[in-house]
């Protein structure tokens, strides 16, 4: 048997490292769609608990829309279920295309590929277009899937300080004897919620020579005046030369993503990057939903409005109440704890008032900077809300943190 | 020969300048403080350090020898850089 029973033990061994580090998932069992009322069974073989969902990326909630259901249902009976084919070979449908070009449209770019996820169109788009003569300078925190890419990619490596434009300076000042400098950013950073300042990114990157890539899956949708996402925010839209982002969160949230562009970057893509040639089509299912989600994002801005407002009333109720949130502009709302333990007990203290939300620490986040993560929808109503601050509340006097500061946190609980 | 305190305070004015943001944090780093198990330098920016010291000492640091290990102080970095400097 080629599964040893060393080999098991080894698996197991890491296994046991992984809890005992206090870094296991676990799944959680949702018996319903996704929405801002959800039923879960948790753990595993319990009975089902009525939650008020605070940690899904559905920011605009279109995850069950009947609108886009519809269109599902629509793209099922008139185009099959799958394609059994990569894009290339014969995986392109008509439907593909459309949604490429409503994509390419809404983003304010020159073109767009799809990818089987906006994970798949990181990992492919630096290879594709990057070779050893060139640069990547990445923002620290980017998400774990640029650096996936970059680590497969020949060119160099630089990073910066976090949105730190002087730091950047002095890089793009550094490599300025590379053939071809990219600098690489969230537009929405996932654990933070805070947004690239693109306007300077931009300016530094014209004034430097260099490519810009965004990675706006936490920002497509919702950001911007239209939702167009952080670009437009920054009144720098058509001037990003690389976007990447996901179907899988605010668009619908089922899965796909993309890379939107300079053309010959979205070509070079289609020559070159190996999850689009070596993986599957998206669905014809899905491309029909999320072109629906297209039409109603691009027909009228009444959910990211809701979600503008929601975020807005959250944050100024949760600093009313006295926690320590981060402060920003975006749906991803950090209520910071600074102590694992904490957070971690306090989303446990959560989830039995009824509220769903996940305790992150190290090394999610960096040392000393757990939290709780909370994320609003344009599917929350206002008592959904009003339910999720009063139970913050319950849990945060009980554990006496109401009105602290980080140092006082810190004093109190430790890191 | 390489001055050894020229070189650790070369390092740490690097490491400081480069990592870390909180002036309170840059004061309490010193030559033996935990820099990558430490959470201060993720492996993956680590590349940065490794760039730095290539060319301002002109060595060159194969990536077998560039462990996370090997960069997680500020004197095991200079440990390492004065091994390829003079082949100790």
């Amino acid at each position: 048997m080629a599964y040893s029973d060393k080999v098991r033990e080894h698996y197991q061994k890491t296994i046991k490292e992984i809890r005992e580090g206090g870094l296991f998932k676990e799944e959680r069992f949702i018996h319903s769609p996704q929405a801002a009322d959800i039923k879960v069974e948790y753990p595993e073989g319990s009975e089902l608990a009525s939650l008020i969902n605070m940690c899904a990326n559905n920011y605009l909630g279109l995850s069950s829309h009947p609108e886009v259901i519809k269109a599902a249902h629509d793209g099922l009976d008139s185009r099959g279920y799958g394609m059994s084919s990569v894009r290339f070979i014969c995986g392109t449908q008509d439907i593909h295309r459309e949604l490429q070009n409503k994509l390419t449209k809404f983003l304010g770019t020159e073109d767009t590929v799809l990818f089987p996820s906006c994970m798949d169109a990181n990992a492919g788009v630096f290879e594709a277009i990057l070779g050893e003569e060139d640069v990547i300078i990445a923002d620290r925190l980017v998400h774990a899937s640029l650096i996936d890419g970059i680590r497969l990619c020949k060119a160099q490596y630089d990073s910066f300080k976090h949105m730190n434009m002087d730091h950047l300076e002095q890089k793009l000042e550094m490599h300025q004897d590379k053939r071809i400098r990219l600098v690489v950013t969230d537009g929405v950073f996932s654990m933070d919620g805070d947004m690239a300042p693109l306007d300077k990114m931009v300016e530094l990157c014209e004034r430097y020579d260099s490519m810009i890539l965004l990675d706006d899956s936490h920002a497509t949708g919702f950001i911007g005046k239209t939702g167009k996402g952080t670009h437009e925010h920054f009144g720098v839209v058509g001037k990003i030369d690389i976007i990447t982002t996901t179907l899988g969160k605010a668009l619908g949230g089922a899965s796909g993503g993309c890379v939107s562009g300079r053309a010959e970057i979205v070509e070079m893509c289609k020559q070159r990057a190996r999850p689009y040639l070596f993986s599957n089509t998206m669905p014809p299912v899905i491309v029909a939903a999320a072109s629906k989600v297209l039409d109603i994002i691009s027909e009228t801005t009444e959910r990211r409005d809701k979600l503008e407002q929601n975020t807005k009333y959250f944050r100024e109720k949760m600093t009313e109440a006295g926690f320590d949130i981060r402060p920003g502009q975006t749906p991803i709302v950090p209520v910071m704890l600074y102590n694992a333990q904490l957070s971690q007990d306090m989303a446990k203290d959560l989830y039995a008032e009824g509220i769903y939300v996940i305790g992150f620490f190290y090394p999610v986040v960096p040392q000393g900077q757990a939290r709780i993560r909370c994320q609003l929808s344009a599917a929350h109503e206002r008592e959904h809300l009003d339910k999720a601050i009063a139970a913050f509340k319950k849990v945060g006097a009980k554990h006496g943190i109401l009105g602290l500061k980080k140092k006082e946190i810190i004093e109190k609980f430790g890191l | 020969m390489l001055d050894e305190k020229q070189l650790q305070d070369a390092v740490l004015t690097y490491v400081k300048n480069e990592y870390i943001d909180d002036e309170e944090e840059a004061d309490e780093l010193t030559p033996e403080t935990p820099l990558i198990s430490g959470g201060i330098v993720d492996s993956f920016s680590m590349v940065s350090l490794k760039v730095f010291l290539e060319k301002k000492y002109a060595i060159k640091i194969p990536d077998e020898d560039a462990t996370p290990t090997a960069f997680d102080t500020v004197n095991k970095i200079v440990k390492l850089v004065k091994r390829f400097k003079e082949g100790k």
